[in-house]
């Protein structure tokens, strides 16, 4: 289409200025192309950021499916009702009209040697570098009994979107006094704070509407992102609510049925009436069809995010292995400028500078109750290496907690705007 | 009810004569103490200069976004073009709520609820709308920041191309743009300034976690370069 355009373009042109013409077509066919797979916090930062930098010499095409990207990224909010759904929806318009070519579309095979993405529509995309940033994919069989054929029963609500209002609509029809069950996945997974900030967040839901309802939580792991700050909290704001059940006593054995709403527990079943189950993870699967994961995750050389299996590939964000960083949107955020930096490098001699990453991860406990972990990372040979960190304190005050909160509602405006433009 | 009464008299009272003094407006010494808020963007007093803020010398009866050489915001710009002059009435409204007032404005300032507090501060800055050259102190009321750095760390040139890549880790969560919500805007400030800022969060003089860490490991080219871009960014 845009070629067609372009041609057109020039032989019009060629009638009244004709030099002009065959300039317009050199350039159009020896632009370099990026192709972005998932347009979420890693791919929609890369493609706005090689487009916006390259100032139009690299033609770069996002694909994604959705026309409105909802951000996981403050879900567990609207569980709490601090944000409504519509809220957190962002679409492609700005990125668009800045000249990337978003493609609504699945990417359903990559062929490598011909360095070409087929989609689920028809058709094939070629591209001189590829990014993928698909996010997660759950693993078959991780909680015994549950299959995404479950998730409208036991919803995952670990994609944002109609699963987050699923989720809530189930709270809210919990009865008085009844039970609100979490399976909290193993490592490494998708926002190491994430399924506790959704304790608290649910346990402020209920707080509110169904005071004598429980909460219980098991988790395969023994320790877990924040635990200190949220246990202080949770003790705080929602004593007696919450109940975790740790690997010591059966947490990491735990079986679901989606047809009866039981959990069993070390042989124990368990009657609850929401069941919101967090299965292990594993790349996005387009990183299987691409053959660049190695294990559940897609390896990646940590200076510019390349696949360590093939350097036309860059892998960002929740799907790679690349060290010491979170999944986090912060990280894949932060990735993406890394990534992009060096395409741009890589295909139009742009200064590359060395890479610079970063990550700070906010939650909210209870109304104005905000804390946050940080840390900062460079490459190494090796990996993305930590190279400083905090966390927020227990006992801080209740000024320096609001401020805290309010700070992570700037930072999901100012991560949106840079993903979006 | 009283406050109301009063503040409407004040008002009124403007109107009828255009120029009032400082004593006639509220507690000077007062306004002093409650300007401290004020300084670390604003200067004014002898030798004053626009820093993060402009400087304040004269404001009662300038025209708004009058000051050649500061980027003010469009809306106080549209304000100043429609003829938009700084009386008591006017510098109270924008200082009781700024986003208000002017919605994109740059002032980063959650507003000054109390007439009474507004008042004694629009006194004490109108002790500098007359003739500020006659002041007795001699040095303005506010520096930006101390500068106890090392000088040698201000005379880096920055480089701006470097500062574009590293500003990406700053975009994350200032908006380019200037919007302020929970964060502080940092587009346009003046280079010495952030330069100043980047070594107090460096050397953990100034307390924020997320800042003490990121500018922990800059090096003083590279807070130089950030500072070069930052004070260039177009909106
Ligand atoms: C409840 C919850 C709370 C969270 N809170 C925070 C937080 O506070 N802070 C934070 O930083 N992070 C948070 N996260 C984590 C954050 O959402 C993820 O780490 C981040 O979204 C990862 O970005 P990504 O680009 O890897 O994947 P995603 O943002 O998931 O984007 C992947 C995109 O790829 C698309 N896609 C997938 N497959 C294909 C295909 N075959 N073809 C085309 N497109 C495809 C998808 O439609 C999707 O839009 C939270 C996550 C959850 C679940």
């Amino acid at each position: 289409m845009k070629l067609n355009r372009r041609l057109f373009l020039g032989t019009a042109a060629a009638a009244t200025a004709s030099l002009s013409a065959p300039m317009v077509m050199g350039g159009s066919h020896s632009r370099p192309r990026v192709v972005v797979i998932g347009g979420g916090a890693g791919g929609a930062t890369a493609a706005r950021y090689i487009n916006k930098d390259s100032k139009g010499e690299i033609d770069v095409t996002l694909i994604e499916p959705t026309r409105r990207y909802y951000t996981c990224f403050f879900s567990n909010l609207y569980l709490g009702g601090f944000r409504e759904m519509e809220s957190l929806g962002h679409g492609y318009g700005s990125m668009a009209s800045q000249g990337v070519n978003v493609v609504h579309d699945w990417a359903v095979g990559i062929d490598r040697d011909a360095k070409t993405v087929a989609l689920a529509g028809g058709g094939s995309v070629p591209y001189d570098k590829l990014i993928l940033s698909p996010g997660i994919d759950f693993m078959d069989g991780a909680v015994p009994g549950w299959s995404l054929a479950s998730q409208n029963a036991m919803p995952h609500a670990y994609k944002a979107g109609s699963q987050t209002e699923l989720l809530k609509a189930q709270i809210a029809a919990m009865p008085q006094g009844g039970t609100f069950a979490l399976v909290a996945p193993p490592n490494p997974f998708r926002c190491p704070p994430g399924p506790y900030e959704r304790i608290s967040m649910v346990a402020h839901n209920l707080k509110a509407n169904n005071p004598t309802a429980k909460i219980l939580v098991l988790d395969p792991k023994p320790k877990f992102s924040k635990q200190a700050l949220f246990e202080e909290g949770w003790a705080n704001h929602y004593d007696g609510m919450i109940e975790r059940i740790g690997p010591d006593f059966g947490g990491d054995a735990v079986e679901v049925r989606p047809d009866a709403m039981e959990v069993v527990v070390d042989g124990e079943v368990e009657k609850v009436d929401v069941c919101n189950v967090i299965p292990a993870m594993k790349a996005g699967r387009v990183c299987d069809m691409a053959e660049v994961t190695d294990g559940r995750w897609a390896p990646v050389n940590a200076a510019d995010m390349s696949s360590k299996m093939d350097d036309s590939i860059h892998i960002l964000g929740d799907a790679s292995a690349q060290g010491d960083m979170p999944k986090s949107g912060f990280s894949a955020n932060s990735q993406a400028k890394v990534c992009a930096m060096a395409v741009r490098g890589a295909l139009t001699d742009s200064k590359v500078f060395p890479a610079k990453f970063s990550n700070t991860c906010w939650s909210l406990i209870d109304t104005d109750d905000g804390i946050k972990v940080g840390a900062t990372y460079e490459a190494t040979d090796e990996k993305i290496a930590k190279v400083d960190g905090f966390i927020s304190k227990t006992g801080e005050d209740a000024d320096l907690r609001r401020a805290t909160y309010e700070e992570s509602v700037g930072w999901y405006s100012g991560i949106t705007a840079d993903m979006m433009g | 009810m009283l406050r109301m009464l009063r503040h409407s008299f004040v008002a009124l009272t403007l109107i009828a004569g255009p120029v009032m003094a400082a004593d006639e407006i509220g507690d000077a010494e007062r306004g002093a103490e409650l300007y401290k808020e004020c300084k670390s963007c604003h200067q004014v007093g002898a030798g004053a200069k626009n820093r993060v803020g402009p400087q304040l010398n004269g404001i009662f009866g300038r025209q708004a976004a009058s000051m050649e050489k500061f980027r003010y915001s469009k809306s106080l710009k549209r304000a100043g073009n429609d003829g938009l002059i700084w009386d008591l009435e006017k510098l109270s409204a924008y200082i009781e709520n700024p986003k208000a007032f002017a919605s994109d404005t740059r002032m980063n300032y959650k507003g000054m609820k109390r007439v009474g507090d507004r008042n004694d501060l629009l006194a004490f800055l109108r002790v500098y709308s007359d003739n500020p050259q006659d002041i007795p102190e001699a040095q303005p009321t506010a520096r930006a920041l101390s500068h106890d750095i090392d000088p040698t760390i201000l005379t880096i040139v920055g480089d701006p191309e470097y500062g574009e890549y590293l500003s990406s880790e700053c975009l994350t969560c200032h908006r380019a743009d200037g919007t302020t919500e929970g964060i502080p805007s940092i587009t346009l400030w003046p280079e010495e300034d952030f330069v100043v800022a980047m070594h107090a969060y460096k050397r953990k003089l100034r307390p924020h976690p997320v800042m003490q860490m990121l500018a922990g490991r800059l090096n003083n080219e590279e807070i130089a370069a950030l500072a070069a871009y930052f004070s260039l960014l177009e909106e």
